[in-house]
């Protein structure tokens, strides 16, 4: 039956249980997979899958269960698919040149494919061997041959079988742990949304109008309030510079959606280098700004602070000593002493970590992180950063999650 | 409540063309009594298919069109106090019977029709986060008690629930294990001529295939922000149909560009690529 499939689902992250399991029981009793394999993809599909970032992850399980293809030959380079990117059209192709096609079998194909993949050094279009587009080869994207591999692109043409459209991973795109895109971050940060009433009232509060209008003898009497408008107010404090240029652009992604974002009262942005050393700056070119002295006075502990950095450097930089306008002194806080300053003012704060997880164990990461919760700048990690902001209060000091 | 005939399946309308991937998602929605949730790309079809269900299947289509204030009581009933006080105070109408000043909301409709219905529930992303949450048990049992008078309005036949979200929030799990989910593929080559052949029929031959090409072309144009969707292929068509245009090319004079695309960089990324007749492609 089909339960060891739903445990390989699972071990992909697609959280699949009873439910789903009894649904799909009483599809299939109900016929709707007509008896193939086809049938059986759309359906179970339909019913595990909720949702587009886990379709990846579908595809993948259904090729290695039911086929037991090889998910290492699948992943293709990244230049692979560019070359593929904007595919040429080929019209026709003669019938001798669709025979030839047709006759290849699927095995034969894939050892043809592999090989082709270690060998293939640049882009083709049209031609009969290499991996490209409009072709008369077995691979590539646009072309006729039924029996052939697609590699990128959008499904063309026929529409393969299971299979192959399973082995298309057509929804790789979607996955969620990939770094974000703009909407994605959008939909994570709209999670930040609070409301609190504010301002002129000029909303009808029905349940006070009628006990105002009964305390009055049945004389109607209106009750206004004011309507509910949004309540979060959010500090956001990002590294730039050195070590983090590679991130500049989810980085300029994450400062543009969070200043888009008309779900914040309140949104104040500023830049550091490395580390906090006494004043978080306004441009990027650390210019302006006010010292963290100043902001702790300004600003009330119930703001959410959202420090962004690779909090990669070397171990003496977070011990370097400063006055709070950002000047060396002898006698003045070490830089981690700033960064806890900012934590302990903050009754909710987090720190969004471009570089992989992996490397959180050691070094400067693994001290900041003793300071602020760390969460991986991924749509994964964004989501449990903000349901960490919005959640109560926790204790002081307890962070250092993961 | 009665289970639906088990021969009754979907298979598309003549003006909403689908594939075995969609016709599935339906077909099971339909036969386990499931909500249907569908996700997908702006403009490719989600509100239209439950048009197309409710065509197929002869069924009365009803619309719940979310908004951001919409709160779930909405959609089951609205009792309407001012209009009661109003009367109340002018001694319009009979103010004791309280029945008189519940109005079904579109869920609330849907239950107590007489007749199997059609339910679309449209951008229910763009509601509060808790929105999905107290609709769950409603969708789920397909009943809800109106508190004001103690009245039980349960389904007579469930509805056929279709569910659009344009991803601007996720659902939450609970709500997301009840229904049955399809995400909405960009149509390729093939279904797109077949699409504008629904939408514009006896269009010129020529005209659509040049149309699909340009149309395709500026979609794997990767610089685009915004890429042309297919609601966007059918009113260009529709605008080089009306204006009488015979003949296209992708380059900087293609004509009304701004059916297509809708933001001011693209046109301008677009035209700077394709306009000194350098191709930036392969």
């Amino acid at each position: 039956m089909f339960l060891p499939f739903f445990y390989e689902l699972r071990r992909r992250g697609v959280k699949v249980g009873a439910q789903e399991a009894l649904a799909l029981a009483g599809a299939l009793k109900a016929g709707l997979h007509d008896s193939s394999l086809d049938g059986f993809y759309h359906v179970a599909r339909a019913l595990l899958v909720h949702s587009e970032t886990q379709l990846d992850s579908f595809d993948q399980a259904f090729l290695s269960h039911f086929q037991g293809v090889e998910t290492a030959g699948l992943e293709l380079t990244q230049e692979l698919m560019s070359w593929l990117e904007e595919a040429r059209d080929r019209p026709q192709l003669t019938p001798e040149e669709m025979a030839l096609l047709e006759a290849l079998d699927p095995e034969e194909i894939r050892r043809l494919f592999e090989e082709r993949l270690r060998e293939q050094k640049e882009r083709h279009d049209g031609g009969n061997r290499w991996i490209g587009t409009g072709g008369t080869s077995p691979f590539g994207n646009n072309g006729f041959a039924r029996g052939g591999m697609r590699v990128g692109g959008k499904a063309g043409g026929k529409q393969g079988m299971a299979m192959m459209q399973a082995g298309a991973r057509r929804y790789a795109g979607y996955r969620d742990d990939l770094v974000l895109d703009t909407r994605q971050l959008a939909v994570a940060l709209r999670k930040l949304r609070a409301f609190a009433r504010d301002g002129a009232p000029d909303e009808l509060d029905i349940d006070e109008s009628i006990s105002a209008t009964a305390r009055n003898a049945g004389e109607l009497e209106v009750v206004t309030r004011p309507p509910r408008r949004p309540n979060t107010r959010v500090v956001l404090a990002m590294d730039v510079g050195g070590s983090m240029d590679p991130y500049a652009a989810v980085m300029s992604r994450l400062f543009s959606v969070a200043s888009q974002a008309t779900h914040f009262k309140e949104l104040r942005t500023y830049y550091f280098h490395n580390c906090v050393y006494g004043k978080l700056y306004a441009t990027p070119q650390l210019t302006g700004g006010m010292t963290v002295p100043e902001l702790v006075a300004q600003v009330g502990r119930h703001h959410k602070l959202v420090m962004v950095g690779d909090a990669s450097m070397a171990p003496y930089e977070l011990a370097i000593r400063t006055d709070a306008e950002g000047r060396y002194k002898a006698d003045g806080q070490e830089g981690l002493t700033w960064l806890m300053q900012l934590a302990q003012h903050f009754e909710r704060n987090v720190w969004l970590n471009p570089e992989p997880m992996g490397s959180w164990r050691s070094g400067s990461i693994a001290m900041i992180a003793q300071v602020f919760p760390m969460f991986s700048l991924t749509v994964e990690g964004l989501g449990e950063a903000v349901a960490h902001l919005t959640r109560g209060r926790t204790v002081k000091g307890a962070a250092a999650r993961r | 409540m009665t289970p639906a005939p088990p021969s009754v399946r979907f298979r598309g309308t003549d003006s909403y063309l689908t594939h075995e991937g969609l016709q599935a998602a339906v077909n099971c929605a339909l036969t386990l009594q499931r909500p249907l949730l569908v996700k997908g790309e702006p403009g490719t079809g989600k509100t239209l298919l439950a048009e197309a269900i409710a065509q197929a299947l002869g069924h009365k289509l009803l619309t719940w069109h979310v908004k951001s204030t919409t709160r779930a009581q909405d959609g089951l009933y609205v009792y309407d106090t001012v209009q009661r006080l109003y009367d109340s105070r002018f001694g319009d109408g009979d103010v004791r019977d309280i029945r008189r000043y519940i109005r079904m909301g579109p869920l609330g409709e849907a239950f107590s029709a007489p007749e199997r219905v059609v339910l679309l529930i449209d951008e229910v992303d763009k509601a509060d986060l808790e929105f999905p949450n107290d609709l769950l048990h409603e969708l789920d049992r397909m009943r809800f008690r109106v508190t004001e008078t103690n009245d039980e309005v349960a389904a007579k036949h469930r509805p056929i629930v279709v569910i659009t979200s344009n991803n601007e929030k996720e659902l939450p799990d609970a709500f997301l294990r009840r229904c049955v989910f399809h995400f909405i593929d960009f149509p390729d080559a093939e279904l797109m001529r077949r699409i504008v052949d629904v939408h514009h029929p006896g269009l010129d031959a020529a005209l659509a295939d040049q149309a699909l090409k340009v149309f395709y072309e500026l979609r794997g144009f990767t610089r685009l922000r915004k890429r042309p969707s297919t609601s966007e292929l059918i009113d260009w068509i529709a605008v080089l149909k009306a204006q009488g245009v015979s003949d296209l090319k992708l380059d900087e004079n293609l004509p009304f560009l701004g059916a297509l695309l809708k933001k001011e960089q693209d046109l301008v990324s677009v035209a700077e690529a394709f306009g000194r007749g350098r191709r930036t492609r392969a």
